[in-house]
């Protein structure tokens, strides 16, 4: 690159020297013209020659070559050198973008590890992590990347998930816990029993995917493609025809002069501001949105995000956590206990069971259960449960229970899983037990809807009393509640006649027995990626967090490259055709078709830049 | 059959896309896809075709752009 420099400064030295020089030896600016032509642009004379030989004649440096000697023979020495120059010049800078984007891709895929402590016999020997099998006992020392999924048998540590998750939220974790290649680890040595091979690990998995991402094409790279292929032998040949036609036809017509507007076409020739700074565009959205923790598995996949009218959520595990939690705790006025021991006498009484409304209750009361106060368990199927707690009948269970007994019981409505507690056969109160909207969920819709999504949908298996409110909250147009598994696609076959023909469907689930659905839409989101592969492989856009806010975000992301590979393509085809019809009526000198092409190479990479820079979205 | 290479020191993207186009025409290619911005060319083909779709690959772009090296990714 320096030796380049050179080159140029003193080419571009003896160029001005040659234009400003005042001398009677009329032949001397020519000398200097060529000399400076030679050292700025011998080189390519050079390699136009090789590939000729080669056999591969409309390549960049023949074209320029071809227009820079043709205008010496028409006598325009300056404008030779120029275009020359120019080319240098603009071949330098783009070299020096496309290597500065290469740069900062690498360092978007600099999450790979390069190694792994494997301990064998007491001793710790580093391996490459491709050599490391499943049950290997790694060691991962603070500051260290992750090198393969495991499970932590020693130590505890905090761990940064920033690679993966585009957050730099750190996680604690200990003995028993998974451990994600990929992430960093922040302060304590764990060790950890490796659970996969590094080629089905974390980090394997997102590096391919975010490589063969550019490889499935949007449409716009694909039209990019084809225009290229056209244009240049189009343009060399409306040149040909250029030079020789009209000086043969019209009367007057010189071919020094008709010779020159077809050499200034071959300057324009070349599709590279277009070829590059496209794909360049979507590759930067793509690794934006990755850096943000979302992983848009192609192009094809950006390009449609951005024509999405309707956003249709599965609710359990997607706009909610997924996860039951005691929500309220009611004990009748006449009852002389306190919250706390309801709970108390409720956890024990279903401590037996494995329910998930048993495990909520256990982690609400959060105190070890005594098993030595509890005898006469009994579960009744469907209902509940009654045992002798701490002396006490306890009846504990749903309305059809409290009615079976013929206990009165709290009738009002109540959005969540009801635990109705009777002592001695008095009614004693309720526990609620509710799934909880995720902390951003309002924002996601809100987000979404300033967007201009035209409509928000929900699909729930669970009751049309849980849907609707959580449908109200969060402010969602429409909500299906009551849907079997099998539903949801019918749904969504409904939904698709609600949407322009233009326009796109977005699923977004978690991954997690939707996978039919995920696939049926037009793009597939699934949330909480983050470890699981039934996601990632399932969906088109996978988003690593449990956010559902990121959806917007990567609407954003898409519609700004969009934007982007949308004024490249205008900017870039219109400069050209602009410079090709006014040099063609003699309008536009080579300074505009030097313009034209690396000018507009250079402006259009610069421009595909901003499709990386996702911060402010 | 995949394999995947680097190429280094390719300078032109519509070289690139030349290469990716030629390649993709050789017999016994499913998919190449040479991508100028991570300058990786993947070639996914038939496993005994694979030996003759790499020296021919290797040919096509030495052709294009004689500076390329070719290292294995």
């Amino acid at each position: 690159m320096k030796n380049e420099i050179i080159k140029i400064v003193i080419g571009a030295i003896l160029f001005g020297l040659a234009l400003i020089i005042d001398t009677d030896i009329s032949y001397l600016p020519i000398i200097l013209f060529i000399i400076s032509y030679i050292i700025v642009g011998g080189e390519v004379v050079m390699r136009a020659i090789k590939n000729i030989i080669r056999g591969n004649v409309f390549d960049e440096n023949f074209l320029m070559g071809i227009a820079s000697i043709g205008a010496f023979f028409v006598g325009e020495f300056s404008e030779g050198v120029a275009v020359m120059l120019f080319y240098q010049v603009g071949e330098l800078f783009q070299d020096y973008a496309v290597g500065q984007s290469r740069k900062s891709i690498a360092s978007l895929m600099d999450i790979r590890p390069d190694y792994a402590n494997v301990k064998k016999d007491d001793e710790i020997i580093v391996m490459d992590p491709d050599d490391v099998k499943v049950g290997d006992i790694i060691v991962v020392k603070p500051g260290e990347k992750i090198p393969l999924d495991g499970i932590v048998v020693e130590g505890s540590s905090t761990i940064d998930t920033t690679a993966l998750t585009g957050e730099s939220l750190p996680r604690d974790i200990t003995v028993g816990d998974e451990l994600l290649s990929g992430c960093i680890n922040i302060n304590g040595v764990i060790t950890a029993k490796v659970t996969k091979e590094f080629e089905e690990s974390t980090v394997s998995k997102i590096l391919d995917l975010v490589e063969n991402a550019s490889s499935k094409k949007s449409k716009s790279e694909q039209f990019i493609t084809k225009f290229a292929r056209y244009y240049t032998p189009v343009v060399v040949i409306v040149a040909l025809i250029l030079a020789v036609v009209p000086p043969l036809i019209i009367e007057g017509a010189l071919f020094s002069d008709w010779i020159y507007r077809a050499l200034t076409f071959l300057v324009v020739s070349c599709p590279c501001a277009l070829v590059i700074s496209i794909p360049l565009s979507f590759f930067g959205g793509l690794g934006g949105a990755s850096r943000k923790g979302i992983l848009i598995k192609g192009g094809n996949y950006l390009e449609t995000l951005a024509q999405t009218e309707i956003v249709v959520f599965d609710k359990t595990g997607t706009l909610t956590k997924g996860v039951f939690n005691v929500q309220e705790v009611y004990v009748e006025d006449n009852i002389n206990i306190s919250k706390e021991e309801l709970l108390m006498i409720a956890a024990h009484a279903e401590s037996f069971s494995n329910h998930p409304i048993s495990t909520s209750l256990k982690r609400a009361f959060n105190k070890e259960i005594n098993n030595e106060i509890i005898s006469n368990v009994e579960e009744i199927s469907g209902h509940g449960v009654s045992a002798i707690v701490d002396g006490k009948k306890i009846i504990a269970g749903n309305d059809k229970l409290m009615e079976k007994y013929n206990i009165p019981y709290f009738k009002g409505e109540l959005f969540g899983t009801v635990v109705h507690v009777a002592i001695n056969d008095v009614y004693a109160g309720y526990i609620l037990i509710a799934d909880e909207i995720k902390e951003d969920a309002a924002k996601a819709i809100s987000s979404l809807k300033s967007l201009n999504i035209k409509q928000t949908v929900m699909l729930t298996g669970d009751n049309a009393l849980v849907g609707e409110k959580v449908a109200k909250e969060l402010n969602i147009d429409d909500f299906y509640a009551e849907l079997l598994p099998g539903d949801k696609v019918n749904k969504l076959e409904e939904l698709f006649e609600h949407k322009s023909s233009k326009g796109k469907l977005a699923f977004v689930g978690d991954g997690i027995n939707d996978a039919p659905v995920l696939a049926r839409a037009d793009i597939g989101i699934a949330m909480g990626g983050l470890g699981s592969d039934a996601a990632i492989e399932a969906a088109d856009i996978v988003i690593m967090t449990d956010e559902p806010s990121k959806i917007a975000d990567a609407i954003k992301i898409s519609k700004k490259t969009l934007r982007i590979a949308k004024q490249n393509t205008v900017f870039a085809i219109g400069i050209k055709f602009l410079v090709l019809i006014l040099s063609a009526f003699g309008l536009a000198s080579m300074w505009a078709a030097v313009f034209a092409d690396v000018g507009v190479a250079f402006l259009a990479i610069l421009n595909s830049f901003r499709a990386l820079n996702v911060k402010d979205i | 059959m995949k394999k995947k290479y680097v190429l280094e020191g390719l300078g032109c993207a519509n070289c690139a896309a030349k290469m990716e186009r030629a390649i993709n025409e050789l017999e016994g290619v499913k998919s190449a896809t040479v991508n100028f911005i991570t300058t990786k060319l993947v070639i996914e083909g038939d496993d005994n075709k694979m030996d003759d779709i790499i020296v021919a690959s290797e040919k096509i772009i030495k052709k294009i752009e004689p500076y390329v090296v070719i290292k294995k990714a």
